[in-house]
């Protein structure tokens, strides 16, 4: 394995942080729109919260996507056409949800319309794209090309993967009622009802956690690199305790912005985690089929192609972080009844 | 060969769709990005109410416009994976980095200022404020750049080399594949062509209020912006459109043949219509310019061409079986384009001409009922011209070009996801359809909504309290 495959291998999972982290909350809003808002105003209040930011968030996946496809070719190829259907779903949910948020605000007899947009759409990336992980961590059966051989759709629904899928889920709706909590003025009942059901989630996924974990090692005994186990439990602990940590904060400081920053970072440390475990593999084979594990050497691009994109990172990432910093600070502090009106 | 069992014809199918339909708000919205930004440029050095209240409304169509173009975007980024497979491992190398340097430069610039553009008015500054119009439509103009190197590329294969396993194309040269031999007369053609569509909605727009008699004075306004973008763009169009005939004649000789009905060879002609009856492989035309086509490709009367059979002699086009090269719809579509040029250069003269000095059009109910049904002339340009690009160079997705490196070519049939049946893509094809059809719906409902409302001056009052606090704020900054 060169250095630059070992880069985009861990490159292609900060892409997927950066995803997981962003584009989390605001799904996770979406998802608990219908929850937590009681009233026209409320629900005002959480469109509003992510409109100017979630689009930028959802890049992360694109880029991610497009990132997978240029390092590693036959790793896109095979989970994009082997989760067809799945992607699909993904994909449907995304096209109705973008649209469903620029529309809604300017189309009053139809709002129920793009208001089950928004929360369909919602719901289907934040459940369905940890399903997918849970395949591709898993192992899954392929073809000799590399293609996938299972079922179609169904066959991607285990014990397990649905077990992955909800411990995303639940990761995006705490998020989404960090960032609520976060964005409402400070005395408003959907702030203390969003601060409520994001405690009782973070319980929720701290259970889930340990659940997955032990599943993950007593049933599916990923084969992981000897070097790699001491970083994986490091993660492992570090994802706890921020969770923890921002299970403290909000509830006895009463800090939004810490309990919503230490929630964040427990995300990036699941991925952390996700990727350790899997190096160096992309996607992993199940026994039933005839394909060997896609690793990132198998699968990389030319060493030429890998410094171009290199070089594209070097310039393209430090650019995209500063414009987050534009807009979080140019949109940043609790809405106010002027936003919403 | 049954369409509801070929996988390779039903993901064509799906793919098509989805490209054209983006296809059709990608260019709306960068060619009124454009209108947008001139007129945020103009509020911001006049300050005028009225031109605040312009700027809101091009703001919201843009936005409306912008959204669906995002939503169908990601179809085509993931179709790649989800339906070409096999084209993806084959191309990866090479077409995986400008699509990542797509989302990386582009679209993060578009969608991180377009959150300004919609709900920044009050949070930044007006300069601030005009310049996220400008950056937006910039973002927008370099993801055409990225996605057209991507797509040109898979035209005349540049800097490139086949595997030594025969399975994929590696890259040589990143930058001889960037600036491949198409990318350039594509690039400018391209966005030439989004620009006319963006003036000749601003011109409907305008001459749909002068019909009605409302809001004239912003129609006006919108008239003339559209009339200048119109007139500049409509005479560019007519080098770039050269220069891609030149290209497809030097790169893609079978192209070529598609568009001109050559089966055999010849001095192509230059047909303004025509029909070509594929059975008995002639164009049948009443009237035809003798070395016409041959005197705009390369300056002379009498350069030979090949025909599609002498082409299929060719090892490399060996692959072709002229009898299923639908010669006819590429012939169609490309002398479509054309004559809607004829449509969009007499359009663009008369509105010139007539909002010039004085302002004319104002009483010429014709001028503007021809007006609003003008955008309708680059919308089919567009469409039919990217079926001549795509069409035309079957039975490959990675065509053998002229000066293509050996051996870097990939049929159609041959990219296609192994993995993926036939129903599955029935499917989801029946689900593009009606989630398509809904999105246009919306589209349609929400932009007819603000038509209605017009630019309203109303709300620019309370706006404008806002806006005149932060310039106060801005000056008192800068003393
Ligand atoms: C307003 C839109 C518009 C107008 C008026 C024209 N075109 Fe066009 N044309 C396009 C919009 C377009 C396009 C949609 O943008 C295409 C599709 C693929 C491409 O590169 O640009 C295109 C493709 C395209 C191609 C194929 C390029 C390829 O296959 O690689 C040729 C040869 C021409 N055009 C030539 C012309 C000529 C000779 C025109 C008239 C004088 C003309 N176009 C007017
Ligand atoms: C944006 C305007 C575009 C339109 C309207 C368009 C249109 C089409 C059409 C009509 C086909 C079907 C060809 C056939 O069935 O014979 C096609 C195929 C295809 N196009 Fe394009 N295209 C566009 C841009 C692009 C771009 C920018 C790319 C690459 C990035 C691309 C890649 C492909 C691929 C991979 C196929 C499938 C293989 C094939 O059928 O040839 N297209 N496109
Ligand atoms: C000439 C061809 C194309 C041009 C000029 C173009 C341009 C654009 C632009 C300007 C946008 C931003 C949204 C908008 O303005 O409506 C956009 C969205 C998008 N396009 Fe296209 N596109 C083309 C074809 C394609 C194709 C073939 C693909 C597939 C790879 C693609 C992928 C995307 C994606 C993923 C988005 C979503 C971006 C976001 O979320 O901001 N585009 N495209």
């Amino acid at each position: 394995m060169t250095i630059l495959q070992i880069l985009w291998f861990f490159l292609i999972f900060v892409l997927i942080a950066g995803y997981f982290v962003l584009d989390g909350f605001d799904l996770g809003a979406g998802v608990l729109y219908p929850v937590l808002a009681r009233d026209e105003t409320e629900r005002a209040y959480i469109r509003r919260s992510i409109g100017p930011v979630w689009d930028g968030n959802e890049v992360w996946l694109l880029t991610a996507g497009g990132a997978l496809f240029a390092a590693f070719p036959a790793a896109y190829a095979t989970t994009f056409s082997g989760f067809y259907l799945a992607v699909m779903l993904v994909l449907f949910g995304l096209i109705v949800r973008a649209v469903s948020l620029e529309f809604r605000a300017h189309d009053a007899s139809w709002s129920r319309v793009w208001d089950v947009c928004f929360i369909v759409g919602s719901f289907l990336p934040a459940l369905l794209l940890g399903v997918a992980v849970g395949n591709a961590f898993a192992g899954i059966p392929m073809a000799a090309n590399g293609d996938y051989s299972g079922v179609p759709l169904l066959g991607l629904i285990t014990p397990y993967t649905l077990l992955v899928g909800l411990l995303g889920f639940s990761m995006c709706l705490t998020a989404g009622c960090l960032w609520i909590a976060l964005k409402t003025p400070e005395g408003s009942d959907l702030r203390a009802r969003a601060r409520k059901l994001g405690g009782i989630l973070q319980i929720v996924t701290l259970v889930l956690f340990v659940v997955c974990g032990a599943m993950t090692l007593g049933v599916i005994r990923p084969a992981i690199e000897p070097a790699m186990w001491p970083v994986a439990c490091v993660f492992a602990v570090l994802f706890a305790i921020a969770l923890i940590v921002s299970i403290y904060l909000g509830r006895a400081k009463g800090s939004d912005l810490g309990a919503f920053l230490a929630q964040s970072a427990s995300a990036v440390c699941l991925i952390g985690l996700l990727a350790t475990s899997m190096f160096p593999t992309l996607v992993v084979a199940d026994p039933a089929g005839v394909g060997a594990s896609i690793t990132a050497a198998m699968a990389a691009s030319s060493e030429i192609s890998l410094a171009w994109m290199t070089g594209i990172a070097c310039i393209g990432v430090p650019l995209v972080l500063v414009y987050h910093v534009i807009v979080y600070r140019t949109f940043r502090g609790r809405l106010s009844e002027e936003d919403v009106a | 060969m049954d369409i509801l069992t070929d996988v390779a014809l039903l993901s064509r199918i799906q793919f098509a769709l989805t490209v054209a339909y983006h296809f059709i708000f990608v260019p709306l919205s960068i060619g009124l990005g454009l209108i947008t930004a001139i007129f945020a440029t103009k509020y911001y050095r006049s300050r005028d109410e009225k031109d605040g209240a312009a700027v809101r409304l091009w703001v919201k169509i843009f936005t409306a416009t912008f959204a669906i173009g995002v939503a169908t975007g990601i179809t085509m980024e993931f179709s790649f994976g989800t339906n070409w497979a096999d084209y993806s491992r084959f191309v990866g190398d090479i077409f995986g980095a400008p699509l990542a340097a797509e989302a990386l430069f582009a679209f993060f610039l578009e969608s991180v200022f377009l959150g300004v553009l919609l709900f920044g008015r009050n949070k930044v500054s007006p300069k601030f404020y005009t310049v996220s119009a400008w950056l937006v439509w910039a973002g927008s103009l370099l993801s055409a750049l990225w996605i057209l190197i991507a797509n040109s590329w898979m035209q005349t294969p540049a800097g490139a080399e086949l595997a030594a396993d025969g399975k994929k194309a590696i890259i040589t040269d990143f930058l001889a594949a960037a600036m491949n031999p198409s990318i350039a007369p594509r690039y400018f053609h391209v966005i030439v062509a989004l620009l006319i569509i963006g003036a000749f909605t601003s011109l409907a727009l305008g001459g749909w209020y002068l019909l009605k008699n409302k809001h004239t004075d912003f129609a006006m306004k919108t008239v003339r912006i559209g009339a200048v973008v119109g007139i500049v763009a409509s005479c560019a169009m007519i080098v770039t459109a050269h220069a891609s005939a030149v290209q497809v004649s030097e790169e893609q000789p079978t192209k070529l043949a598609m568009m001109e009905g050559m089966y055999n060879d010849e001095v192509p002609p230059l047909y303004a219509f025509g029909w070509v009856d594929e059975e008995n492989e002639k164009v049948i035309t009443p009237f035809a310019i003798p070395g016409g086509t041959s005197f705009l490709a390369t300056g002379t009367w009498d350069t030979e061409y090949k025909g599609l059979h002498s082409l299929a002699q060719e090892e490399k086009y060996s692959d072709m079986n002229v009898a299923d090269q639908p010669v006819n719809l590429v012939f169609q579509t490309y002398h479509l384009m054309v004559a809607m040029y004829g449509l969009i250069m007499v359009t663009a003269i008369l509105a010139i001409v007539f909002t010039m000095r004085g302002g004319r059009v104002r009483s010429m109910r014709w001028l503007q009922k021809l007006f609003v049904i003008s955008p309708l002339f680059p919308f089919v340009a567009i469409q039919v011209g990217w079926i001549t690009a795509e069409v035309g160079r079957q039975p490959w997705v990675v065509y053998p070009s002229t000066t293509g490196p050996d051996g870097v070519a990939l049929l159609t049939n041959d990219a296609i996801s192994q993995s993926v049946s036939a129903p599955e893509l029935l499917i989801t094809l029946g689900l593009f359809l009606a989630v398509y059809l809904f999105l246009l719906i919306g589209w349609v409902r929400v932009i007819s909504h603000f038509v209605k409302q017009g630019p309203d001056e109303g709300a620019a009052k309370a706006a404008d309290g806002n806006l005149a606090v932060a310039s106060a704020g801005e000056k008192g900054g800068e003393q």
